[in-house]
């Protein structure tokens, strides 16, 4: 369980529930719980739809792709059933903030299910949660459980003569399953592959279903605006950006924790505010803004809005929500190789230039940190994640070369001062480090 | 059938195209020659886009497209060839170059691989890693399979060609990222159909066979473009020849080129199991009962004495005192050359051979009427099929995989009636089971007579029946095909039924690679060369067998069939009959034969088949066994040895001559094409009385239904036959009909001979299988 840390500059929306206790069904409808999705019953499924489009409500899985737009194309007729399917499997490296919404808050993400089913025609919902997260299930699966006792899912949800299924589904520990097609297949049982697209989801999902995917946190803001108005929501972030987000604040800070805060809230803020800045009277080395996969920023280039539109200007991207804080103690080509590690053990395999150049990536890191690399490699690095950029079956081989081709190119003297059979500059126990990694 | 698909517009590096709507970029880009590499995408098999080799700039799209899963758009502009493309697919090699062994030059792949043309094409000349490649070592799957993983590029052929192109679904993927690996469906081994295909679409040597590793290189070999020898179904394969010791020895089988009616399908006997050819057993020399001992002789010797033998019996006893048995294994002119030295050499109609389908029946309805057998290439193509009786999985490989992919590429409906649930009814729209025996019922029913149900269903199913017949009956174009169950009346029934349906056709099944052209070249008492009635009828196999035992067939002559085994004959009844055996083998029958003449077999000669369908293809000599004649020979140095004028018996010395200037040699595999076309047009001299042409022209002269196109047929395309041409056959005993049982693994006699077979079996089963003979 992770402990809940607070800021004056939170704006409390998806985390207004957090430690009230409302797991409880009970509780959460005395929090205002299954207001929206009354109100979804009493509206028509378009305009459900032109609300989340005008909340500016945009995907917090990642992509940020508009939530009401992706509703909208779902067809309104399809001779096969319509799915809404939740992607809880949070494994980006930095995020962990669905994670609260489940532990806290987890008939909201039931709501935000249930209102997306409303608005494209959808009888079934799957909520999928990460392997990993196996305490979660259990507190979705007694959230489900409470809301079948009470009629809200089943036949007839709410006397509304609507049928509405809910289902829960654990992953089995594949980061890669979080892509939206991978987690299909898982979803329907095999391997989590990716799936050629087009046809997209909305038209051709689950069991061949139009579906829709959205992230658990996208989900459970859902409630909120339809309770709250798209006015409201799309006011508290900067044009286009609508709303708050979760931010997960990690690495060398003084408060590390998830915040809630305005989209577009100012990053450096962000760090030496919310954060508490760095401890130890150390400085400040890097950034990564958004989840692992996202371009590191350098401490000249992080005052910077929080909004998907205004951090893709500066080549990175908002990612996940996942902030993390690199101090100057940090070896650049450590933090390479742990990130690099962790997409070579994550690739699923499937296409050439993920499988092998992650796997080149790390081989090449790994003997780098070692002492033993050459100059060549830091060009070979750079030229091989180009390769990648852009040319796998799915971004995951994008969400590998993009921070490896930033590492390169900002810390390129980091890598050169490992040269040589130079121990790491920036590791005093090296010894014990290298023998660490020597066996990744 | 649909109408002609819309046509779309595209540029493609600056040259303007159509393209059917609908279609892939990467098939537009090829059919106008404009080539854009790919290891994953295979025809006809599911799209996966993990390749990446394939990537092209398409305008107005932010990444380069995977042209293999792009399907084509009006206005679309691509462009295949320009720097940015060069550089992805060189950095796509590289990579897959990184962990690949790079050991080319003992690789069976060598010279044939997918990644070595890329490698060249696309350059990748420096490798950019220096750390140790990830190893794991080479596996067998099966006596037929094995598994080198470092060589693997994960295209996932093998998966899907097993999977969705044979439906056995026995190899899968396991593990993920670097560790990704093909995998076998029992843990460390394959139980599966050792079909081989896996081996034949995997584009580098990572999948290679039992057979042909090791052995030899592409380009060390011949390639001769024949027909298999082993079932009825006449998959055309390209058999890779070398020098051997005793020869020329066959190491390779497959149809890469994909031409002929099979693509590239081959079971695992067109793949495999050639090998007979060079077995041990192989008979090299005449042999000569002498004191009761079969012992070897001159070619002289042997000819003279059969020769003077047979004359005897048959100014003794006249001819009707010797009897011919023929094969279902031999060529179309062979058969017919036989059949003609029994009639007049030999002055006997006793001729009979193995029957496993009742042709003479279905001629007896079409003779005259409009045509309705369809070919081979029919099955893959029809809305729909009706397949009553026959396990074609195990007895039919090639029309399984036929229907099969019709089923899963263009939706065609697959009806089954038959007594065991066979494999195929998971492609079927409706499976129908009946009892053993009750095809000729089910047939009656579905004809018309609603009374024919009563004995097989109870009453409940009734309406099921009545529903499907209904539904046939409106299904324009149906294939109807029928296995050696429906006999004599049966056929009249489901020929009926045919000819109600507009555009239905009919296949009657056989059993062996010219089961088809022994019948149609007339090999029956009853019948000569396209069905029609011979003036007296002779003896049949069991009355010859029954005329043995009593002491009145003085003379045997069996040619390429081993009726003892098959017939579970007693040896004994022979013993006051002079027999004389041609074959490869010592068979049974051989064993008790007076005179053996060893045998070339279809891979050693030239001529044609015909397949069960009325396909008619070539067999062109491929391997070489020193010492065997071609039947075809020895029946003419027989009739020689009787004193017969052989210009009678094949019309050599004719045709036209015409100096066409020298044929050019050919290529490797391909056709002499000016050879074919001087062939073809009946330019070639026959200079010599083995020449099966000679024989040729007499059944197109002969048998109407044979009138096709003999440039096409000499090209090696299959040309079908019209059996409604034919004369107005006859009514046979059904009992006369004795099905093979083959399976996938046995081929008669020669299967014994096959070491590739036996492995399988041995693998599969330790105790021997029953196997039956011919
Ligand atoms: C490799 C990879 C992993 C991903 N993992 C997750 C994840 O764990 N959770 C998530 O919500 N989205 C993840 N995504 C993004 C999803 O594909 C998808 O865009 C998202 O679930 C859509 O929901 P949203 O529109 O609400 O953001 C991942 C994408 C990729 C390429
Ligand atoms: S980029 Fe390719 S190998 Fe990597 S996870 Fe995606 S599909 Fe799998
Ligand atoms: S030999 Fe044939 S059946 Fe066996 S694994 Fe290969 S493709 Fe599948
Ligand atoms: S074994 Fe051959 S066909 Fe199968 S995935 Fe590997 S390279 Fe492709
Ligand atoms: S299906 Fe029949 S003809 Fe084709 S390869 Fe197999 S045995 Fe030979
Ligand atoms: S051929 Fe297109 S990705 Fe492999």
């Amino acid at each position: 369980m992770a402990d809940l840390v607070s800021h004056p500059d939170e704006v409390r929306v998806v985390s207004k529930r957090f430690g009230k206790g409302a797991t409880n069904i009970d509780r959460y409808i005395e929090l205002d719980g299954y207001k929206a999705v009354r109100k979804a019953l009493t509206m028509e499924p378009d305009a459900i739809i032109n609300e989340v489009k005008n909340s500016g409500l945009r995907g917090r899985g990642g992509a940020g792709f508009s939530t009401g737009l992706k509703w909208s194309f779902v067809p309104k007729q399809a001779s096969k059933p319509k799915y809404i399917l939740c992607n809880g499997d949070e494994s980006e490296p930095g995020t962990c903030k669905d994670r609260l919404i489940f532990e806290h808050d987890p008939h909201a993400v039931i709501e935000g299910v249930m209102i997306a089913a409303l608005a494209v025609g959808a009888t079934k919902g799957y909520i999928y949660i990460r392997g990993e997260y196996r305490y979660l299930s259990e507190i979705m699966q007694k959230a489900i459980a409470d809301v079948y006792a009470k009629g809200f899912a089943g036949k007839n949800i709410f006397g509304s003569g609507k049928d509405l299924d809910i289902y829960w589904h654990g992953g089995a520990g594949a980061y890669e399953v979080g892509e939206e097609s991978a987690l299909m297949e898982s979803l329907e049982g095999k391997r989590g592959i990716p799936r050629i697209r087009p046809p997209f989801p909305a038209v051709v999902g689950l069991w061949g279903g139009p579906t829709v995917i959205n992230n658990a946190e996208t989900l459970a803001s859902v409630p909120h605006i339809l309770l709250g108005g798209a006015e409201w929501y799309a006011n508290l972030g900067p044009p286009k950006n609508g709303g708050t987000r979760l931010f997960c604040l990690a690495g060398d800070l003084e408060k590390p924790g998830v915040y809630e805060l305005p989209m577009g809230y100012n990053l450096k803020k962000m760090i030496y505010e919310v954060g508490g800045g760095i401890p130890n009277g150390r400085k400040l080395k890097a950034v990564v803004p958004g989840g692992s996969s996202t371009p590191i920023l350098l401490p000249e280039e992080i005052d910077v809005a929080m909004d998907f539109d205004s951090v893709a200007k500066t080549g990175s991207m908002l990612g996940s929500g996942g902030v993390v804080v690199l101090d100057d103690t940090v070896c650049m080509v450590k933090f390479a190789l742990r990130t690099i590690k962790f997409y070579q053990h994550e690739s699923c395999g499937w296409c050439i230039p993920c499988r092998e150049g992650t796997d080149w990536l790390k081989k090449t890191l790994i003997r780098f940190h070692n002492g033993a690399g050459l100059k060549k490699d830091i060009d070979n690095m750079y030229y091989l994640s180009e390769n990648m950029l852009g040319r796998t079956f799915c971004p995951l081989g994008d969400a590998a070369a993009m921070p490896m081709m930033a590492f390169v190119k900002k810390f390129r003297k980091e890598f050169e001062d490992h040269l040589d059979g130079k121990p790491c500059p920036y590791e005093k126990a090296s010894e014990e480090i290298n023998r660490e990694l020597a066996v990744l | 059938m649909a109408d002609a698909p819309k046509l779309v517009n595209l540029t493609v590096d600056g040259k303007k195209l159509t393209a059917p709507a609908g279609s892939l970029l990467i098939d537009a880009c090829k059919n106008v020659g404009i080539e854009v590499p790919s290891f994953c995408y295979y025809p006809n098999l599911s799209l996966q886009g993990a390749c990446r080799m394939c990537l092209v700039r398409v305008e107005k799209m932010p990444k380069l497209q995977t042209a293999c899963t792009t399907v084509v758009a009006e206005g679309m502009v691509v462009a295949t060839d320009n720097e940015e493309i060069k550089q992805a697919r060189k950095a796509m090699v590289e990579l897959l170059l990184g962990n690949h062994p790079l050991d080319c030059p003992v690789c069976d792949a060598g010279g044939e691989c997918e990644l070595q043309d890329m490698t060249f094409s696309y350059g990748a000349a420096e490798s950019k890693y220096m750390e140790p490649k990830n190893h794991k070592d080479e596996q067998q799957w099966s006596p037929v399979v094995f598994f080198d993983r470092p060589r693997c590029i994960l295209c996932y052929r093998c998966v899907r060609v097993c999977g969705e192109g044979m439906d056995v679904w026995a190899l899968g993927v396991q593990n993920r990222g670097v560790s990704s690996i093909i995998a076998p469906n029992k843990e460390d081994h394959l139980e599966c159909e050792e079909c081989g295909m896996c081996i034949d679409i995997c584009p580098v040597g990572a999948l290679t066979s039992g057979a042909y590793r090791y052995k030899t290189r592409p380009w060390e070999m011949n390639h001769v473009g024949t027909t298999c020898a082993h079932c009825a179904d006449g998959c055309k394969t390209t058999l890779g020849v070398r020098r051997a010791d005793e020869g020329m020895e066959i190491v390779r089988g497959d149809n890469r080129d994909k031409s002929g009616i099979n693509n590239d399908f081959l079971c695992m006997k067109g793949r495999y199991a050639f090998d007979f050819a060079n077995h041990e057993d192989r008979l090299t020399q005449p042999l000569i009962r002498k004191n009761g001992k079969l012992t070897p002789s001159t070619w002289e010797e042997a000819f003279e004495l059969v020769g003077k033998k047979l004359n005897e019996v048959r100014m003794r006893d006249g001819g009707s005192a010797i009897g011919v048995i023929g094969s279902t294994h031999t060529t179309n002119e062979e058969n017919y050359l036989l059949q003609k030295f029994a009639r007049a050499v030999l002055e006997s109609n006793n001729i009979d051979h193995h029957r496993t389908a009742d042709f003479p029946a279905l001629a007896a309805v079409l003779s005259g009427k409009q045509e309705i057998t369809a070919s081979m290439r029919d099955v893959y193509n029809a809305p729909a099929i009706l397949l009553i009786g026959n396990d074609p999985t195990e007895q039919h490989p090639l029309l399984a995989w036929q229907i099969r992919n019709n089923v899963r590429l263009h939706g065609a409906k697959l009806h089954i009636i038959n007594s065991e649930p066979i494999k195929l009814r998971r492609q079927a729209t409706s499976f129908t089971q009946i009892p053993v025996g009750a095809e000729l019922n089910a047939a009656s029913f579905l004809a018309g007579d609603d009374s024919a149900l009563n004995a097989i269903t109870a009453s409940a199913s009734r309406e099921n029946w009545a529903a499907l017949r209904n539904q046939l009956r409106n299904t324009e174009n149906l294939v109807i095909i029928f296995g050696s169950e429906i006999r004599g009346a049966a056929v009249t029934a489901v020929t009926h039924l045919a000819s109600s349906i507009s555009g239905a056709k009919v296949i009657a099944l056989a059993d062996y690679a010219n089961s088809r052209g022994a019948s149609d070249m007339g090999l029956y008492p009853d019948l000569l060369p396209g069905y029609h009635p011979a003036a007296k009828s002779g003896l049949t196999l069991p009355q010859m067998a029954e005329n043995a035992k009593s002491g009145k067939l003085k003379a045997l002559y069996v040619v390429g069939s081993n009726p003892l085994a098959r017939f579970h004959l007693d040896s004994q009844i022979f013993a006051g009959t002079f027999v004389v055996v041609q074959d490869m083998f010592l068979t049974e029958t051989a064993t008790i034969a007076d005179v053996v003449l060893p045998a070339a077999n279809l891979y050693e000669k030239t001529g044609t088949i015909t397949n069960t369908c009325g396909d008619v293809q070539i067999v062109k000599k491929a391997s070489e066994v020193n010492g065997p004649k071609s039947d075809f020979e020895m029946i003419v140095r027989i009739a020689d040895a009787m004193g017969y004028d052989v210009r009678n018996l094949v019309p050599f010395g004719r045709g036209e001559t015409a100096d066409m200037g020298q044929s050019r040699g050919a290529q490797s595999g391909e056709a002499d094409r000016h050879a074919v076309w001087l062939q073809a047009n009946n330019l070639e001299p026959k200079l010599s009385p083995f020449d099966p042409m000679a024989i040729f022209d007499e059944i197109q002269r002969l048998v109407p239904g044979y009138r096709v196109s003999r440039l096409n047929l000499l090209s090696g395309n299959d040309e079908h036959t019209q059996l409604s041409q034919s004369g107005p056959g006859a009514k046979h005993d059904p009992a006369l009909i004795v099905p093979a049982h083959d399976n996938l693994f046995s081929s008669g006699t020669l299967g014994r001979y096959s070491r590739a077979l036996n492995s399988v079996m041995e693998n599969r089963n330790p105790q021997p299988a029953e196997v039956a003979a011919d």
